[in-house]
């Protein structure tokens, strides 16, 4: 399968910068830096504080087109979450909304052709795992202080030596489930629509497969939220 | 009847790929007998994908089963109960994905595959 064609790579090795398209062929830094998926996930960023910065820039009262979608979507997810959390995780909505839209506009990003999405690379979906858990961990460290290691010896005292490494890789697991999760279903997704381009392109037989991956594409982006607002409900509340 | 041909029949066909795998032992070469671990490779990855997906499909539609009975119980609740399938759903395939991820390792990024070219006598690049 030859090299996919991807517009911004193309775009920025038209003005000269040393930019190559997989990771086998990236030896120094700069190339390292310039791989799509890390370009793409700028790309993302760019939009998000260009969008950010202008939508806040003036807020009103009773609010108008941008301010009242950008106020709707926000309000439902920090609504649900709160639902999930509880009244002490607030402070965990930025993390939480920030993930949510950054994994759903780069699943999304996927389909448009010349677009590469970045969570359909290993590195960006295990980049996004591991802030969430060891953040969690933290957390749970915050609230609890030293007591923290109770979430992790089980029901009674006696079971503590056989619960403390299972609950210990369990947690550890939690890295591996979120970004393989994430990145199987879309980069599986984006192989299957390649290997349909490539048999019967002209039959426009990739399209149901597309609007699969728009639905798969919201549905991760879901639960990648959810299940992370779970783990920060688990490190929050008290131990059983 | 019908059960025990379904079962005789996948077993006859797994028997009949090893034979085919093991056909060429009388005066087999090193590359052709090096080059059954890709064979091999190509049958255990699909192998994956297989059960992976039977197991999906059995528990999602228990899934799925329960839901639409809460539902019809209850039509009210029916954004709740929608809410929690769709992340049942999604616990469930994600252990389909995780077998997927294990079969394109073994097709696409095999770690050992670089060893066998060497063993065999290929250029590995």
């Amino acid at each position: 399968m030859e090299h996919p064609v991807l517009f911004l790579p193309m775009l920025l090795k038209k003005l000269g910068l040393p930019v190559v398209l997989s990771a086998d062929e990236a030896h120094t830094f700069l190339q390292k830096l310039l791989l799509p998926h890390v370009i793409y996930a700028w790309l993302l960023m760019l939009v998000f504080i260009l969008i950010g910065w202008k939508v806040g820039k003036k807020i009103e009262v009773v609010p108008a087109k941008g301010q009242n979608f950008f106020e709707t979507v926000l309000g439902g997810i920090e609504d649900f979450m709160i639902g999930i959390v509880g009244e002490e995780g607030r402070f965990i909505f930025p993390l939480i909304a920030t993930l949510g839209i950054f994994i759903l506009c780069s699943n999304y990003m996927g389909m448009i052709p010349g677009f590469y999405a970045p969570t359909s690379n290993l590195n960006t979906t295990l980049a996004c795992a591991i802030i969430v858990v060891v953040y969690s961990e933290l957390v749970g460290i915050r609230f609890h202080g030293i007591k923290y290691i109770k979430h992790f010896t089980g029901p009674v005292l006696w079971l503590a030596p056989l619960m403390f490494p299972i609950e210990v890789i369990g947690h550890l697991a939690r890295v591996m489930s979120l970004s393989i999760r994430l990145f199987g279903n879309i980069f599986g997704e984006e192989l299957v629509l390649a290997i349909l381009f490539f048999l019967a392109g002209m039959y426009l037989a990739p399209l149901p497969m597309m609007v699969l991956g728009l639905f798969t594409g919201f549905i991760q982006a879901f639960i990648f939220c959810v299940l992370s607002m779970m783990y920060f409900a688990g490190a929050i509340e008290e131990a059983h | 009847m019908l059960r025990r041909t379904g079962l005789l029949t996948v077993l006859f066909s797994l028997g009949f790929t090893a034979l085919a795998f093991a056909a060429e032992e009388a005066g087999a070469s090193v590359t052709v007998t090096g080059l059954k671990f890709f064979s091999w490779s190509a049958l255990a990855a699909a192998l994956a994908i297989t059960f992976a997906a039977t197991g999906c499909g059995i528990g999602q539609g228990l899934a799925v089963k329960g839901s639409v009975e809460g539902v019809a119980r209850n039509p009210e609740a029916s954004g709740k109960i929608t809410v929690t399938m769709l992340i049942g759903l999604a616990m469930i395939e994600s252990l389909t994905i995780y077998a997927l991820v294990v079969a394109l390792i073994l097709i696409y990024a095999n770690p050992v595959s670089k060893l066998i070219q060497g063993f065999i006598g290929l250029a590995g690049h």
